[in-house]
């Protein structure tokens, strides 16, 4: 990769520390997001998206708390910083946009006053001035009657309406990184084309980088650039969204993509995975997906794989693909 | 265009009403006030709803007008004596008698209003702010700090509050000032509790999240976030909490640790009343009554605010 990487997360361990044992819901993840690119990442549920996302924001609550790795955000280290300093890059270069537009915005404030909130928490600009910038960014985000809706409250906005504000409000400080945690999945359809043109469209007119948690490998395939595939807290393959989607490697990825519904062949059922997510306290020893893979062997019971470039910038996790390459993104 | 906004908010909470739980249709029934602007706004959903918290209200806002103009509207000074005139009974020149030492009863209870009303609303003021702050704190906080101040509210609610006030008035004297402190120390606690309840429900709120996510700062998200959230059960326990603030000061002018004579406060009166109650009924049931009158009104208000702000409890 040529460009440069705005934000570098190396090996990050989130762990939460519960009365039943240490649970690993991010182990050893990392990501690179360059420049202005769309980065994936897809899961089940619970396979640690959501968890990985808390912890580049600083948001992980007790108790989840960070053991392991670091975080880069374009060139500083943010990953134990203190309150005080970690409000700052909040909001400013770094923000996030929740999967819920219904709550995730306060009931008893107009949403231009939570917007222009963004904007006066970290910038020197007079009320007036901020509520242009609001304005301009309602535009931006596709609000018609931007005037009108800067005084609404958020139960008087439909559910596309709100998650545009939410974008609004993530975007309105032009942060380096925007995390977007399954921001179309509480949205129908059609709602949810015209929201990720709208933020594919807003990271390539102002060079922001955006990480798109999603379950949806029609949403990555259709808007993401790289994608990481998460499973049980560790990445099995990373690849660029078309080389993943053309040569998919590991068994997992291949599962993920055969449990999509298809208009052109005739099935009775809809293949699915057999089994669960392991529960993380008890991971199987070695691969975290043997129990539910068809395609393991004695080994991938008893060691744990490492993750294998096959071309560039292409990994997997998978013992079936060690021979090829050798070890890329690892402790 | 009014009747067609409120169907949709009206349709809006029957789709999102299960997934967003009680607590939020209540709040968004406030931001949809808020969004009605004037006070006026209010007062008439409160009106058509609950005619006689309406009328509870007018009462109130004559009482305080009242006391605000006493020397206006009092028919005579109320601590002019008059030897000559002790124990009139109800006449045109003394609608409510005249006392022991010959003063007008009605002006005195009019004189009265100002002592209670001040006495319902600035320990009830104070030990709000009180409470509402060190709920906020532990709720949000929670671990020690919440330990420590609800304990403390434990102890407070352990003891007999009007006890604890008469200690305190006895250790530091009578006097109006020492009935605030009193009453204020004595009652932040059950303000204390319900804030931290609802703060600790709240800030589990996405929104709450969604202002950390833009770099707010904890005591903005606090005070900016959470407490407007919590202001229509705060508007409710005001309205229930004066009443028993001036209950609280009759008890205690009646028991001759109040206010002190000669000023004119309603619980000191029903206690100078006594002596004379077979004879001279009027000195003691005029200002019980308007101590009942106050105290019914506010919590006829509240529980009609609490209709219009809360239409959840309502429907139960």
């Amino acid at each position: 990769m040529s460009e440069s990487i705005v934000l570098d997360i190396k090996n990050l361990r989130s762990h939460f520390f519960t009365a039943k044992g240490q649970v690993p819901a991010v182990d050893g993840v990392s990501i690179q997001v360059p420049e202005g690119k769309i980065i994936g990442i897809v899961g089940e549920s619970g396979c640690g998206k959501s968890m990985t996302a808390m912890s580049v924001m600083g948001l992980l609550r007790y108790p989840g708390r960070v053991v392991g790795g670091t975080i880069t955000l374009d060139g500083k280290d943010i990953t134990h910083l203190r309150p005080k300093e970690i409000s700052k890059v909040r909001g400013n270069e770094i923000s996030m946009i929740f999967q819920e537009p219904m709550t995730s915005l306060n009931p008893v404030y107009p949403v231009g006053k939570q917007v222009r909130e963004a904007i006066l928490l970290h910038q020197k600009v007079s009320k007036e001035e901020a509520k242009e910038r609001v304005l301009d960014i309602f535009r931006a985000v596709g609000i018609s009657e931007p005037e009108k809706r800067y005084y609404s409250y958020p139960h008087q906005l439909s559910g596309g309406l709100r998650q545009r504000v939410m974008i609004g409000m993530a975007m309105v400080c032009r942060p380096k990184v925007m995390i977007a945690d399954e921001p179309t999945t509480a949205l129908d359809v059609t709602i949810e084309a015209q929201i990720l043109r709208l933020m594919k469209k807003l990271c390539q007119e102002q060079g922001t980088s955006i990480i798109l948690i999603t379950h949806n490998m029609g949403v990555v395939a259709e808007v993401c650039d790289y994608v990481y595939v998460m499973y049980a807290g560790k990445v099995m393959e990373q690849a660029e969204t078309f080389e993943l989607f053309e040569r998919t490697s590991h068994p997992y990825t291949q599962g993920l993509l055969r449990s999509i519904p298809r208009l052109d062949e005739k099935a009775e059922r809809l293949y699915t995975i057999d089994g669960v997510v392991p529960n993380l306290l008890h991971l199987p020893k070695g691969c975290s997906f043997c129990t539910r893979c068809s395609q393991a062997e004695d080994r991938c019971f008893a060691e744990k794989p490492r993750l294998y470039e096959t071309s560039e910038g292409h990994g997997v996790r998978c013992f079936l693909y060690e021979g090829e390459g050798k070890v890329c993104l690892d402790e | 265009m009014k009747e067609d906004k409120n169907q949709v908010v009206g349709s809006e909470n029957m789709n999102g009403g299960q997934a967003r739980g009680k607590n939020h249709e209540d709040l968004d029934f406030l931001a949809q006030m808020g969004e009605s602007d004037s006070l006026a706004d209010k007062l008439k959903i409160l009106a058509r709803q609950n005619k006689l918290a309406a009328f509870s209200a007018v009462i109130l806002i004559l009482i305080f007008l009242a006391a605000v103009f006493a020397p206006v509207v009092a028919p005579c000074d109320h601590l002019a004596q008059s030897l000559t005139d002790r124990l009139q009974d109800p006449s045109a020149a003394h609608l409510l008698g005249t006392d022991e030492l010959g003063r007008d009863v009605l002006s005195r209870i009019i004189f009265g209003a100002r002592i209670s009303l001040t006495i319902g609303l600035v320990p009830t003021l104070i030990s709000m702010a009180i409470g509402t702050v060190l709920g906020l704190c532990a709720g949000f906080y929670g671990g020690k700090t919440d330990f420590i101040i609800m304990r403390l509210a434990d102890v407070m609610l352990a003891f007999p509050s009007l006890l604890l006030a008469m200690v305190v008035m006895y250790t530091m004297g009578g006097g109006l000032i020492n009935i605030f402190i009193a009453l204020s120390l004595v009652n932040w606690a059950g303000t204390a509790r319900i804030v931290r309840a609802q703060t600790l429900s709240l800030k589990e709120k996405e929104f709450v999240e969604a202002a950390k996510s833009i770099g707010v700062k904890k005591w903005t998200i606090m005070f900016r976030h959470i407490l407007p959230n919590c202001l229509p059960s705060l508007i409710v326990l005001f309205t229930l909490n004066i009443p028993s603030a001036i209950l609280s000061e009759a008890s205690l002018s009646f028991l001759g640790i109040g206010a002190q004579p000669p000023s004119a406060s309603w619980g000191l009166m029903a206690v100078r009343g006594k002596k004379y109650l077979f004879s001279e009924p009027w000195l003691s049931i005029a200002p019980s009554a308007a101590i009942m009158i106050v105290v019914m009104a506010f919590n006829f208000l509240g529980d009609g605010l609490r209709d219009v702000l809360d239409p959840y409890l309502k429907e139960q």
